[in-house]
């Protein structure tokens, strides 16, 4: 056991296990983070890994598709899962004593789901629609748009959900292969938070997951980004009355020694906000250098950044929604300011303290709850190996100095290695369609 | 099936502290110590309901800019104070209610309630945060037409409450009503705003009593002769045929559609009848029947589901689906199918114990978080439910029957007279 309580094993499968008990409220959560996600996609498969989640929750002989959201529902449970760049995380919420379904039922699932030709079928109408509905977002137009600009290389190029040809093409046995390949235990990390006894549990998972037999090694994602010599733009011209102007620039992968660093950048820069997909703490960042100096102006109607964290470098976007009247020239050359003044390192001592500060509060709230505590447990253990990086999280934020985030700056916001895009509505007509 | 583990842990008389001050706010406090937190929550007797048709949109308006400036600070300097300690503070209106919450670590909560009754007792509405906000308010608008969800929201409500009923009105208000609000419109709005059967609950790391009496301190002074009664909302009639209409919205590559009735307040008899029928038709184990007859048997629609709002007044019950656009009507026909169903069918044995079950399990979950507490205690004051509320709902749902429950869809629902929205391209 740890200092802070947490139990950390690896059993003899490679399963890792993080335990935590928690008893402010009498609830549980349980879950099974998978190490695949769309960077383990290649051209032609692109979106597998987030069909196989939906498959994932079409049954297995012991737990039929359609009876197993019924028997969460029926003890007041919920379940979920999310798939993204590096990792998909399949969790349960319940009343603490009824949490052993949920272990079951993911220890069923890691080798028995049946992929009936049929439910793969149905499921890929699902998919086409859940892609349809982003396609309905400029936002999400744009991101695309981007994203294939500013990786050339690495599988990060295409959304999760995946190409639309590929998700046309995909065949059952494309994706129960890909399930046999990822899902099993040495690329897995069973976490479990809440209102239950440690050893107990630790008991049970032994039980249930101790028995699967470990997989072939997992192949290495080895198409790392080659650098970036150079502004690269995109525009979309398409139907909408709003345009929308999106900056992206190369960022630090998690494990990077400077990541904390550019999360101060970032506060300063778009406001404070969390890296917990489970936070429920909305900041109003009202007083970050992009809102004063975007919308304040009247010159964006909203403008949000972000940091996301990932196993390799990825992107720092920022995407400004361009105000009635207002054009992407003006909004462009607004957000420039603002980003070369972060790159030139006029950062007040004030606005960094402001930023830890924030950081801890936030940091305070997402621990709250059962389940965000187990979305951080499974993330860091996930992404970094460790899960000491959530554990050395206030730790390490509080060592990053002023100088730190003026480096940071100065060397992610580089003009030469960033990527442009515009939004450009055409109102209502058609244009674009061959 | 087992009750939950810990029945002492639900929130109730004996750890919920209720003081009515002098001036008509209803405080309530619960502890909880096991993270540094404490959440604000709070609601004030005012709303869109209030407002004119023909400055629909006013009391959200009013609300957003409520935090642009007060007597004491500059709508910067009010940020600055609020992010500067991590903390958040918003307020929002609603047809009945307006609510605010914020959420801080503990020893800034007196900081936060003297911020939250600044804004609320003497907020300046700078008049070029005014013309700011209305541009802000007028881009979401114009993006609201494109997108096809929120288009049909709008125009369900539209077709759902008919002949000038409020709940027909979009509370965020329209192109041609936002420009036709002065600041004097604002500045007048605020009136409506007083301590009357407001409600402010605190739940986190605070003693109770130190949490009333800080609240006091912040609010106990408060007084407001003009506030207005409170609200109420009309009947509203039920629908005899159906009310279809398609909004155009080129470019799109997916329909949303919604399909309801006006449905139950919260104070009906039948509420809670209500709300097992149609957790069973579409929200029981993700999605309840519909769930199986849309999304799954057919692959029709990537979601589809039933909801129910049951406020003060006769809010919507209705069905929300995303489906690929030629496959509107066979999706239209499917949900019209379940609606049968549940009206007349009765639902089975197997069905009511298991959405019982899923209620209580539910009312646990929902304790998680200082705000799930929060928003529990706030519901029980608003609609007099007793303190002891979450103690006796187990049993009150078990005693809800098979009859009650189709007898409440009845109530409601009718396949052949609904209201029914779709938003997408042809």
């Amino acid at each position: 056991m740890d200092q802070d309580g947490v139990i950390k094993t690896t059993l003899d499968n490679g399963l890792k296990v993080l335990i935590n008990e928690a008893h402010h409220a009498p609830v549980a959560s349980f879950w099974v983070w998978y190490r695949v996600g769309s960077r383990n996609e290649v051209p032609g498969i692109t979106g597998i890994s987030h069909w196989v989640e939906h498959m994932q929750f079409k049954g297995t002989e012991k737990y039929p598709g359609d009876e197993v959201d019924r028997l969460i529902s029926r003890v007041g449970g919920h379940w979920n899962a999310m798939t993204f760049y590096d990792w998909t995380a399949y969790y349960e919420v319940m009343p603490a004593n009824q949490i052993d379904l949920g272990l079951d039922l993911e220890a069923d699932r890691m080798v028995n789901g049946l992929y009936d030709p049929e439910e793969v079928e149905s499921e890929r109408t699902v998919i086409l629609s859940e892609r349809s509905g982003s396609e309905n977002s400029p936002v999400w137009l744009l991101y695309e748009e981007m994203l294939s600009a500013a990786f050339r290389v690495h599988p990060y190029r295409v959304p999760v959900i995946g190409e639309r040809i590929d998700l046309q093409t995909i065949t059952r046995d494309d994706l129960y292969n890909h399930y046999r390949r990822y899902y099993v235990p040495n690329n897995a990390t069973a976490v479990m938070v809440g209102d239950i006894n440690a050893e107990e549990a630790l008991e049970k998972i032994e039980r249930l997951f101790g028995g699967i037999p470990a997989g072939d090694p997992i192949p290495e994602v080895n198409r790392p980004e080659p650098p970036q010599f150079g502004e690269r733009r995109v525009t979309l011209n398409r139907e909408g009355q709003t345009a929308f102007v999106s900056v992206s620039y190369r960022a630090y992968e998690t494990a990077h020694p400077d990541f904390f660093a550019l999360t101060i950048v970032d506060s300063i820069l778009a406001g404070a906000s969390s890296l917990n997909f489970m936070s429920t703490s909305d900041t109003s960042n009202k007083t970050s250098r992009l809102y004063r100096g975007l919308v304040e102006t009247e010159l964006a109607a909203g403008v949000g950044g972000g940091l996301i964290a990932t196993i390799d470098p990825y992107l720092y976007s920022i995407t400004a929604t361009v105000r009635d009247g207002r054009t992407c020239e003006e909004v462009e050359e607004a957000l420039d300011n603002e980003l070369e003044r972060m790159a030139s390192g006029d950062i007040s001592l004030q606005e960094f303290e402001k930023a830890r500060k924030q950081a801890k509060a936030l940091f305070a709230y997402d621990s709250e709850s059962v389940s965000s505590q187990g979305f951080w447990l499974g993330f860091a253990e996930t992404l970094t190996g460790s899960y000491d990086w959530f554990n050395d999280y206030l730790d390490r934020l509080m060592a990053v100095t002023l100088d730190d985030v003026r480096r940071v700056a100065a060397e992610v916001f580089h003009p030469h290695r960033r990527t442009v895009g515009w939004y450009l509505p055409t109102g209502h007509g058609d244009q674009g369609e061959l | 099936m087992t009750p939950p583990s810990n029945n002492s842990a639900l929130p109730g008389p004996d750890d919920i502290l209720r003081r009515e001050l002098n001036n008509g706010i209803t405080v309530l406090a619960r502890e909880n110590f096991s993270s540094p937190a404490v959440v604000v929550s709070g609601l004030l007797r005012a709303g869109s309901l209030l407002e004119p048709p023909e400055k629909a949109g006013l009391a959200s308006f009013h609300s957003s800019l409520m935090m642009r400036g007060t007597e004491q600070h500059r709508f910067d300097e009010l940020y600055e104070e609020i992010e500067g300690i991590g903390a958040s503070l918003s307020f929002g209106s609603g047809g009945h209610t307006y609510r605010f919450s914020s959420k801080s670590l503990a020893e800034d909560l007196p900081q936060m309630l003297n911020l939250t009754a600044e804004v609320i007792c003497q907020p300046t509405f700078p008049e070029e945060h005014v013309e700011r906000v209305r541009g802000q308010i007028m881009t979401s608008l114009q993006m609201r037409a494109h997108n096809t969800r929120s288009m049909a929201a709008l125009k369900f409500i539209e077709l759902a409450y008919p002949d000038g009923h409020p709940y027909g009105r979009s509370v965020n208000g329209y192109l041609d009503t936002i420009p036709a609000i002065t600041r004097d419109d604002i500045v007048s709005f605020h009136k409506n705003l007083g301590p009357h059967k407001a409600v402010i609950v605190v739940v986190g790391a605070v003693k109770a009593e130190e949490a009333v009496r800080l609240v006091k301190d912040a609010l106990g002074q408060w007084e407001n002769p003009q506030q207005p009664d409170i609200l109420s909302a009309p009947d509203a009639l039920r629908l005899t045929t159906p009310r279809r209409e398609h909004v155009l919205i080129p470019g799109k590559t997916q329909s949303d559609l919604v399909l309801g009735f006006p449905g139950p307040a919260r104070a009906n008899p039948d509420f809670h009848a209500a709300r097992l029928a149609n957790s069973i038709l579409g929200e029981f184990g993700m999605y309840g029947r519909l769930g199986d007859a849309v999304r799954k048997a057919q692959g029709l629609a990537y979601y589809s589901y039933s909801r129910m709002t049951g406020g003060f007044g006769p809010g919507p019950w209705r069905v929300i689906a995303g489906v690929a656009p030629e496959k509107v009507e066979q999706a239209v026909e499917t949900i019209r199918e379940e609606i049968r169903r549940i009206v007349d069918e009765p639902v089975s044995d197997e069905e009511l114990a298991e959405n019982r079950a899923y209620f209580k399990g539910q009312l646990v979950l929902s304790l998680e978080t200082n705000e799930g507490v929060a928003e529990s205690i706030k519901l029980m004051e608003m609609h007099d439910l007793g303190l002891d509320y979450l103690c006796r709902y187990a049993a009150m749902i078990d005693a809800i029957t098979i009859e009650q429950i189709q007898k409440a869809a009845a109530n409601y629902l009718d396949p052949d007279a609904y209201a029914l929205a779709v938003a997408g391209p042809d």
